[in-house]
């Protein structure tokens, strides 16, 4: 049994906006309002919804990078052994878990520092974080360019970003992720800028150092086809809300959830000769009743599928 | 036998560059008919974006076209006076460019840009006519009346997308060309808008060019396909044809590096490399460095040519594309 790595539960996290600028009246926007779900070590979790669901938000909670509104968010600390609250997290704590988890990001050409050669870009976290000593630090990123693909890794040391291709330089945000050995990292949209054909290599080699290294992901997309090559399991979210979360394969072939399936039937088929069949909702509909609920859980329908049923039965009556 | 609406033959196009010539597009010949959707695919770089602005004679002015005819309802476009050129654009062909949706003046209301466009075209019709022209085309799209008096902040990436679509059916042209129209939308209202193109193609009974690099996509919108790498078409045909018994090995390695969520969950295969710099020339095969299926009896510096391979179905041969 794998044990869990990341678990959230109830995590809202609200921003202000203030309606005008001179209005005193705040704004709330609710870009994640109550959610949770487990990530056991060694497992992808895809997180998938259209934009503005507040699926980067989440991301973005995870790694500390936005303080949450409320919730709790644990996680496994493997030099202590035990599941830790994040809200317990001191000086020490801090440093531990940044070493632990880590992001990569979705454009390749704005995450990386046009001005530090590759070396640099591999290098720095290590010295952050006073990892090895200085042979050791360049050991390291020998290697971990190796693992990533980048051979011979003495080419690639003293170039700069702008000197390589796209899909190499999402492999060196990869290799940055890496060198640190974190246990969880966070992935959002990594291959949404990359050109059809480059995108299968940076995935598969996501694929095999999630396997090599032990890293589980928490994969964002918009993509379902994506998120069936990549994910173990797959969550839906839809106005800050995970809708339905379950084994990839049972979503595809089992959505309960109207907005899973609204999902599911958008998604092109590379295959003219299938007639994709048209599922659609009112958004505007879905939002109201998901409003009009605000407490309520979503419900085990066995296997690990969950799904919110938002307290009314007419969702679930097939047409 | 039927007469090609759009009739692209031998077109050959490079940007003079500070570094050389880039041949961005090389010997490519294509028909589209009346009604009919047609697909370029290919990777970014492959020159898909520049046989549409060759298409438009709006390539920018570095460009040299050396050999070829675009040729529209028979006219010739290559070599037509400024003045003459604007009368083509938008009226027999429009083009809804990538990210077009940023593209609206964000002070001016959105039927009145439509406007202005209709004004330049249309100088006898009067503003009550362009407006309800307008009207009927947003309703066309899905867009709500009230829209027309919006401003582009107002509206959503995907309404925003659609009134470009209006924008570009304002002078009831012939064909029009869609390039990447929806790569900076998410999954659900991509669905929209190709469903809506596709619903004003037929009520209109336009011809669509359409240009992805999604072959799931072009899959959906085609009836016939152009699989372009390195500035050539290496690859043509129904899309059906060509989706079932892919040919050429990059057309194999378009199709096998696609995840679907249909089927059985396959391995999916990646293609090593990086495509080639088109400053360089190219002799022969331009696919021979990264093709999968190179043995030692290929000759990669053969000249490469479309061979019809079945009806209507033309491929780049070399020994191993069978």
């Amino acid at each position: 049994m794998a044990d869990n790595l990341i678990e959230v539960r109830n995590l809202v996290k609200h921003f202000e906006v203030s309606k005008s600028l001179f209005s005193r009246n705040k704004k709330i926007v609710k870009a994640v309002d109550g959610i949770s779900f487990d990530i056991k070590a060694g497992e992808t979790l895809g997180l998938v919804g259209q934009s503005g669901c507040g699926k980067t938000t989440t991301a973005r909670s995870l790694c500390l990078l936005d303080p949450k509104t409320s919730g709790n968010i644990n996680f496994y600390n493997p030099d202590s052994q035990n599941m830790e609250s994040f809200d317990n997290i001191n000086e020490d704590g801090l440093k531990t878990f940044r070493r632990n988890i880590q992001m990569i990001f979705q454009d390749p050409y704005e995450s990386l520092n046009p001005r530090w050669t590759i070396k640099d870009i591999i290098k720095e976290p290590l010295d952050i974080h006073n990892i090895g000593s200085l042979s050791e630090r360049e050991e390291a990123i020998i290697e971990i360019l190796r693992t990533v693909g980048l051979t011979p890794p003495e080419n690639y040391l003293g170039r700069y970003p702008h000197e390589i291709s796209g899909g190499q330089r999402q492999r060196v945000s990869i290799a940055r992720t890496l060198v640190m050995k974190p246990k969880f990292v966070v992935c959002d949209e990594p291959t949404s800028m990359l050109d059809v054909s480059i995108r299968i290599s940076i995935m598969d080699l996501m694929l095999n150092l999630a396997k090599e290294l032990e890293v589980s992901y928490l994969y964002i997309t918009h993509d379902l086809a994506v998120a069936r090559y990549m994910c173990n399991r797959i969550a839906v979210m839809f106005n800050g809300k995970i809708v339905e979360i379950a084994e990839t394969e049972e979503l595809l072939q089992n959505p309960i959830h109207p907005y899973t399936k609204r999902l599911i039937s958008s998604i092109p088929i590379p295959d003219p000769s299938f007639n994709r069949e048209k599922y659609l909702i009112n958004f505007d509909e879905l939002d109201k009743i998901i409003s009009n609920n605000p407490d309520e859980k979503m419900v085990d329908i066995g296997g690990g599928h969950f799904v919110a049923t938002h307290n009314t039965k007419e969702f679930f009556i097939e047409s | 036998m039927s007469k090609a609406l759009l009739e692209v033959k031998n077109l050959s196009m490079h940007y003079d560059t500070m570094e050389g010539n880039v041949d961005a597009v090389k010997n490519i010949s294509f028909e589209v008919n009346s009604g009919e959707s047609f697909g370029l695919v290919g990777e970014s770089g492959c020159g898909k974006t520049s046989v549409a602005m060759t298409l438009l004679q709006l390539q920018p002015d570095n460009s040299v076209i050396t050999q070829g005819s675009i040729k529209l309802d028979g006219k010739e476009l290559i070599g037509l006076s400024e003045n003459d050129l604007r009368k083509v654009r938008w009226d027999s062909i429009s083009i809804v460019f990538q990210g077009a949706m940023n593209a609206w003046n964000p002070v001016i209301k959105i039927g009145e840009q439509i406007r202005e466009a209709m004004r330049e075209h249309y100088p006898e019709n009067t503003k009550q006519e362009n407006m309800n022209k307008i009207i009927e085309l947003f309703r066309m799209v899905g867009l709500d009346e009230s829209t027309t008096d919006r401003y582009p902040h107002e509206l959503s990436g995907g309404m925003k997308q659609r009134a470009v679509i209006a924008l570009a059916l304002s002078c009831d042209p012939k064909i029009i060309i869609a390039d990447e129209p929806t790569t900076a939308l998410d999954v659900v209202i991509q669905d929209q808008i190709l469903n809506e193109i596709k619903k004003v193609q037929d009520l209109l009974g336009l011809s669509l060019i359409y240009i992805s690099h999604d072959i799931a996509v072009i899959a959906e919108m085609t009836d016939k396909i152009a699989v372009m790498y390195a500035g050539s078409i290496v690859e043509m045909g129904p899309t059906k044809d060509v989706f079932k018994n892919p040919i050429h090995s990059y057309t194999r390695a378009l199709l096998d590096s696609t995840p679907s969520i249909r089927g059985e969950k396959k391995k999916l295969k990646s293609l090593d490399g990086e495509p080639p710099s088109l400053i360089n020339k190219i002799e022969g095969c331009s696919f021979a460095p990264r093709c999968p299926n190179r043995d030692t009896e290929c000759n990669p510096s053969e000249h490469m040519r479309l061979v019809e391979v079945n009806p209507d179905h033309f491929a780049d041969i070399c020994s191993q594309g069978k």
